[in-house]
């Protein structure tokens, strides 16, 4: 056979075999998870599981709803906190800062993007604990070790920074100058037209930013169990303990290779944490293609 | 003897360092269309983005001399100030830009950003911005939808419309006419003609014979510099420089 | 005149608060980079980085190094990166040239997206299942493999975006001269793409070896330096996550993460330079 074709002939099909097997690991993580979970859910409905908020292994007890809640309210401030600090920010660098600062600026939000979990979650317990522990805490007049919910939202925040920052300048930079021209020629001031015309025509990527930066935070495990404080239980104050759903399994990741059962309430979390990541990613990828069809500059 | 509403001193403008524009010296009269013509890349849209301080916006832009718009240095004004400065002139650009929003809202949006809160005052106008850019019909059944909707021709009716709306005094337009068809390109300038009994148009065009079928008044840039300016008749009729000559006879382009 | 006034005032109070906004995300940035180098820098000596672990009598502060973490996380992330990039050039030029329909290759963009931001603790546990039911333990293998399987993504989709920047009307030349997909894809776009393709590279090892969730137990932790595929490792993130609420571990802590940050300001810097050639030489 020709050597050009059978070169030709093999590396098309490595190429195919390569895609083939990150299409198929998809799919396979997922039945995987769909698989292992099944067990728990033998013995346990559902609605057991989602909605009590009695985690007791040893007794049999596996109810999400306490971690849930705490998985919810971690993001949840986490996202109050990063939105309106990234959005800012991000207009700031494209709008506003002179080309000299923003060529510095860049740069430093990308190092901040590319630091490791551990290292956050490392600086949080030495700074972040401490901070809340003797600052915050009393200030509300609450008592806490530091180790607490509020803690792992702070940190988590600014690990959302540079995803939405980043986001967020790569579609204010997409809009038109004549776009913004045309704003300011009827006397318009560069506020006004950054709240008007910038941030509407990139409303929907700044919309799945904000997607991405909330399956990020709802995701991150290592650095929200290093300050959480472990307690998978109803809190009572957002300076008290918690567990998240990523941050449960690595705190039981032991007791993979032990319990079956217990093994299978993981893997029904680890579940859970696939398919929400899965449908944000959804939700972001239909809105900005409906925002494509409407606005196309 | 004319009004001149619009006159530049000794204007220099550096560009990243780039000289554009050269001891420019020029006079616009009222209520008059001036066409600003010359080969591509002579400055021409810097000339014109300088009348309504548009070039503010860009990083690495030097500005010195004079611009004079009713006896008023222009350039003396502080920031601030200068959106109030860029209401009275009108910009319509090559491309037509509709804003991120519906019909009525496009054009409506100077109003609101001057803070007009009168629904039915806004209505008004909308309707006869729309009306006097020949849209109306066109569009009053959907004067909610989105205005990217539209054709080019009519988006670029839709900018004039929203400039218009804030009743400025100049309409900068810069080739207004070179990404439309010939026929949107033909309704284009008609209204040029019809609008300029009320305002005074500055028309950047880089074809002469557009500059020819609707100019009272030109001004050639050639290099960023003026080599000519004056009526329309005389200039065609006879033209003094030996550029401008061979401008006109098509030798440079 | 008075309306104006009150514009510009909206305006500058946001102008504030951009400015604010700002300072507290650099601000966090230098808090991070702070206490790292600090705390890094002063237990950062030779007996550190050339030692393992003592293990030492109770009552007696730990001593050695971290070698064990650097060394096994050099083993770990730097055979994955070259894998995962092996297949990820594979399956980035696949989906470019023209062998599957758009439709296809945007479904499967999507699935790279989604891999890519799921938390990496189920590379673990997928890794975690496969080696149980294997019958295998913690070891330098295994770990490499989630690695692997962790970058893949990432580099896939970098390398995506850069090959998506090679003009088609280079691509249309190719063909016309008679080449085939595979040449096409392989000459022409592999060569205009390299710079992304190095930086999309760089990308992948950077997160490769920060990660600790999908190692935490696959690849397990030893004090010692592993001398085999099977041997279970320390890693500089897993040394972190394992030292870090110890006061007296905190030292190797810090030391550990000082490296990953310096790993992070060269991958970062490295990939800048490279995106910016990328841009300079494209070709039209």
């Amino acid at each position: 056979m020709n050597k050009r074709k059978l070169r030709d002939f093999i590396g098309t099909k490595l190429m195919l075999m390569g895609t083939l097997f990150i299409s198929v690991l998809f799919f396979l993580i997922l039945i995987l998870l769909l698989f292992r979970s099944s067990l728990v859910l033998e013995s346990h409905s559902i609605t057991d599981v989602l909605f009590s908020s009695i985690w007791n292994p040893d007794a049999g007890d596996f109810g999400l709803a306490a971690v849930i809640i705490d998985t919810i309210l971690v993001t949840g401030i986490a996202l109050v906190i990063a939105i309106p600090i990234s959005l800012l920010s991000a207009i700031y660098i494209v709008e506003y800062a002179p080309l000299r600062i923003r060529r510095i600026i860049r740069p430093f939000v990308d190092v901040l993007a590319g630091v490791p979990s551990v290292v956050y979650g490392l600086c949080a317990f030495i700074f972040l604990v401490p901070f809340v522990r003797d600052v915050v805490a009393p200030w509300f007049g609450a008592q806490s070790t530091g180790l607490s919910i509020f803690t792992a939202s702070l940190i988590l925040s600014v690990m959302v920074f540079p995803i939405i920052i980043s986001l967020c300048i790569e579609s204010f930079d997409a809009i038109p100058i004549a776009l913004k021209e045309a704003s300011l020629s009827v006397g318009a001031t560069k506020w006004e037209t950054v709240k008007k015309v910038v941030l509407r025509a990139s409303a929907p990527s700044v919309i799945a930013a904000i997607l991405l930066g909330f399956g990020r935070a709802f995701g991150e495990t290592i650095a929200v169990n290093m300050v959480i404080g472990g307690m998978p239980r109803l809190p009572s104050s957002l300076f008290n303990p918690g567990e998240t759903l990523a941050s449960l399994i690595a705190s039981k990741y032991g007791e993979l290779m032990s319990i079956p059962i217990y093994e299978s309430a993981l893997m029904l979390v680890a579940l859970i944490l696939f398919i929400v990541v899965l449908l944000f990613y959804l939700l972001g990828f239909l809105i900005l293609r409906r925002a494509k069809k409407r606005w196309n500059y | 003897m004319e009004e001149y509403q619009i006159e530049t001193k000794n204007l220099n403008v550096h560009y990243h360092k780039l000289k554009v524009l050269k001891d420019v010296n020029i006079r616009i009269p009222a209520k008059q269309l001036t066409a600003v013509i010359g080969p591509s890349g002579c400055g021409k849209t810097t000339l014109l983005k300088s009348i309504n301080r548009l070039l503010d916006i860009h990083d690495d832009v030097k500005i010195a001399g004079q611009i004079l718009v009713n006896g008023e240095n222009i350039l003396d004004q502080k920031t601030n100030e200068v959106p109030d400065i860029r209401k009275k002139m009108g910009l319509l650009s090559q491309k037509p830009y509709p804003l991120p929003m519906s019909i009525f809202e496009n054009v409506a949006y100077g109003l609101r950003i001057h803070h007009q809160k009168n629904k039915e005052e806004i209505s008004r106008i909308v309707e006869y911005c729309l009306k006097e850019t020949g849209l109306w019909n066109e569009v009053k059944d959907r004067l909610h939808d989105p205005a990217t909707r539209l054709s080019l021709g009519q988006q670029q009716r839709l900018c004039l419309a929203r400039a218009i709306a804030v009743k400025p005094a100049v309409l900068l337009c810069d080739e207004p006419t070179s990404a439309l068809d010939p026929i949107s390109a033909q309704q284009i300038e008609k209204l040029l003609l019809k609008l300029k009994k009320d305002y005074t148009v500055v028309l950047v065009t880089h074809t002469l014979r557009q500059a020819k079928r609707v100019a009272d008044y030109i001004i050639f840039l050639y290099f960023g510099m003026v080599i000519e300016q004056g009526p329309a008749a005389e200039f065609f009729a006879n033209p003094k420089n030996p550029e401008t000559k061979a401008y006109l006879s098509g030798e440079i382009s | 005149m008075e309306l104006l006034n009150r514009r510009t005032l909206e305006e500058n109070l946001f102008k504030i608060l951009m400015f604010a906004s700002l300072c507290i995300v650099l601000g966090s940035l230098v808090i991070i980079f702070g206490l790292v180098v600090i705390n890094g820098a002063s237990s950062l000596n030779i007996e550190m980085l050339t030692q393992t672990p003592t293990i030492s009598s109770p009552g007696a502060p730990p001593g050695g190094g971290i070698l064990n973490a650097i060394v096994g996380s050099l083993l770990l992330a730097l055979p994955a990166t070259g894998i995962a990039s092996l297949i990820s050039i594979g399956i980035a030029l696949f989906l470019q040239t023209d062998f599957l329909s758009p439709r296809v290759s945007n479904a499967i963009r999507f699935m790279l997206d989604v891999l890519w931001g799921i938390p990496s603790i189920i590379y673990g546990i997928f890794c975690l299942m496969i080696m149980i039911y294997l019958g295998m333990s913690s070891s330098v293998l295994v770990g490499m493999i989630a690695l692997t399987m962790l970058e893949i993504p990432i580099i896939t989709r970098c390398m995506d975006e850069a090959i998506k920047m090679v003009p088609i009307g280079l691509k249309e030349g190719s063909y016309s001269l008679g080449s085939t997909k595979f040449e096409t894809a392989v000459r022409v776009v592999r060569r205009q793409a390299f710079p992304g393709i190095l930086a999309g590279m760089l990308l992948g090892l950077g997160r490769g070896i920060g990660d600790a969730a999908s190692i935490l137990f696959t690849a397990g932790f030893s004090n010692r330096i592993p001398t085999s595929l099977f041997d279970a490792t320390a890693s500089l993130p897993t040394m972190i996550y394992n030292l870090y609420s110890t006061p007296l571990g905190q030292s190797k802590a810090f030391a550990a993460a000082f490296i990953l940050l310096i790993i992070v300001l060269i991958v970062s810097v490295l990939s800048r330079l490279l995106t910016r050639r990328l841009k300079k030489h494209i070709i039209k």
